[in-house]
């Protein structure tokens, strides 16, 4: 555990130490105000909650979290770092784990960089805070979900913009799986457990139940399991092709 | 353990890229104070065999063991008792000399004062001292080179395997280089890669030339050189390694 720890600080490190971690974070900050006050009406809809924030997470992360992820191998690979890194005494498991921990913890402290709207909607008027925290805890388990995959997915090639393309568009079938657009694709020639399959493996599904506040153990477990198996894929992906 | 004590034993080792076999059947043991000069052209899978034996590659077929332990039995064991100088020596370009060498320190379990002692003690074996607080990007490749190998001997392994720790580097280096592998030699088993044929004679004491996967020539560098009627040594290496 004391090897994850020392992985978890270099790793968290290397995000601060270029420009790259500040760039995000502005970007993130800017955005996510942005798509809430003018997309989402905050101020129209006159209602105290962050509904009109927390609902474009999805999309937002859909662009955001492949930039954060697509470095965490990729650049391992290209720089030969990684025939050091698996060379030292530390499981491959522990790295993959590391990796991942340092790349959520850096998308939770931009998270946690977006409390002026928290303060503001308090400021304005009486929001159901417990809500708003469920709303918090669900968008950083989501942002584990897209970074396991964003992971893994930068695990298979050198180059880091092949990594940051497809984890966008593996993301974005899991966050599309759910809507009418591709259901209606499959409906008719699908059998029936293909399209609840489907249904069921969408972000947006699970994510809206947790933005109304409610945190339902089946959401967890879903994100949960996301990030599960994309790690367990990332770890066999590193030892399948070591040296290639 | 003592002098003349087995502490590298390679037996059978066999190593297929696909249709290809990098590394046939190789076997050869080190001992301790022994610096064995690994020679062949490229491609005769020199660098194959140091990344089985450090861990990094999977082992097609065979055995290769450090200090009686077999590497793809016990890896974490193995892996810290070896210090490895991958080759084209890849560190962490973000990170200070002194920042890098404490993360390895740290990964290799030293904490509070045992790992002020190691990377200070590393640091002045390699003359590190000017360049300590620089970003290792910013490093000429000598200085480059020279933290690559202060991490290999931080943690003052029993085996040290080196693969071309003097490429690149200007004559005066090389000579720094070789002087540190002599000095060295005497407490531990050094396995070194190179091309050049007058390293061997300056610092090893055993040379083994692999030629297409397959071991060509092992001996001393004296019985080496006493194979060529004329006293050319780089003759018999090409003798050696265009016949087979």
């Amino acid at each position: 555990m004391n090897n994850c720890w020392v992985i978890i600080k270099r790793e968290l490190g290397a995000y601060f130490s270029t420009p790259l971690a500040y760039v995000f974070i502005v970007i993130f900050l800017a955005l996510s105000g942005a798509l809430t006050f003018f997309m989402g009406a905050f101020f129209e809809r006159g209602q105290a909650d962050l509904n009109s924030f927390f609902s474009f997470h999805p999309w937002l992360y859909l662009f955001l979290i492949p930039a954060v992820s697509m470095r965490l191998w990729a650049e391992e690979r290209k720089t030969g770092t990684i025939e050091l890194l698996l060379t030292l005494p530390t499981p491959t498991w522990v790295i993959v784990i590391g990796k991942f921990i340092a790349a959520w913890a850096f998308i939770g402290i931009a998270l946690v960089l977006t409390f002026p709207l928290w303060i503001t909607v308090n400021f304005l008027g009486t929001p159901d805070n417990g809500v708003i925290i469920a709303s918090y805890l669900g968008s950083l388990i989501m942002a584990g979900g897209y970074l396991a995959i964003g992971s893994c997915l930068s695990a298979v090639t050198k180059n880091q913009v092949i990594a940051f393309i497809l984890t966008a568009v593996v993301c974005f079938l899991f966050l599309m799986s759910g809507v009418e657009l591709v259901q209606s694709f499959f409906q008719g020639w699908a059998p029936s457990f293909v399209l609840e399959a489907l249904a069921s493996m969408s972000f947006l599904t699970h994510f809206n139940t947790i933005v109304r506040g409610v945190i339902d153990l089946r959401d967890v477990v879903f994100f949960g399991s996301i990030i599960g198996v994309f790690l367990y894929i990332n770890a066999a992906i590193i030892d399948l092709t070591r040296g290639s | 353990m003592t002098a003349g004590d087995t502490m590298i034993s390679i037996k059978g080792l066999t190593k297929d890229f696909g249709p290809l076999r990098a590394v046939d059947n190789i076997s050869f043991d080190v001992k301790k104070g022994e610096v064995l000069g690994f020679l062949g052209p490229n491609g005769a899978g020199k660098s194959t065999t140091m990344k089985m034996v450090t861990g990094y590659l999977p082992i097609t077929a065979g055995h290769a063991s450090v200090c009686g332990l077999d590497v793809e039995i016990h890896p974490i064991e193995t892996k810290s008792k070896i210090g490895y100088l991958p080759e084209g020596a890849p560190l962490y370009g973000d990170m200070t000399a002194t920042g890098f060498l404490n993360f390895i320190a740290e990964i290799r379990g030293f904490s509070g004062d045992q790992k002020i002692k190691h990377v200070n003690h590393a640091i002045e074996k390699l003359q590190l001292e000017t360049v300590m607080n620089r970003p290792i990007d910013t490093l000429s490749k000598g200085f480059k080179r020279r933290v690559g190998f202060a991490q290999a001997i931080l943690h003052d392994p029993e085996v040290l395997i080196l693969d071309e720790p003097t490429d690149g580097l200007d004559p005066n280096q090389k000579h720094q280089v070789r002087e540190l592998i002599k000095e060295m030699s005497a407490e531990k088993a050094i396995i070194i890669s190179t091309h050049i044929l007058e390293e061997v004679e300056a610092v090893c004491t055993r040379a083994v030339i692999i030629a297409e996967g397959k071991i060509v020539f092992d001996g001393t560098p004296t019985e080496l050189r006493a194979q060529s009627p004329n006293d050319h040594i780089d003759e018999v290496f090409r003798k050696l390694t265009l016949a087979s």
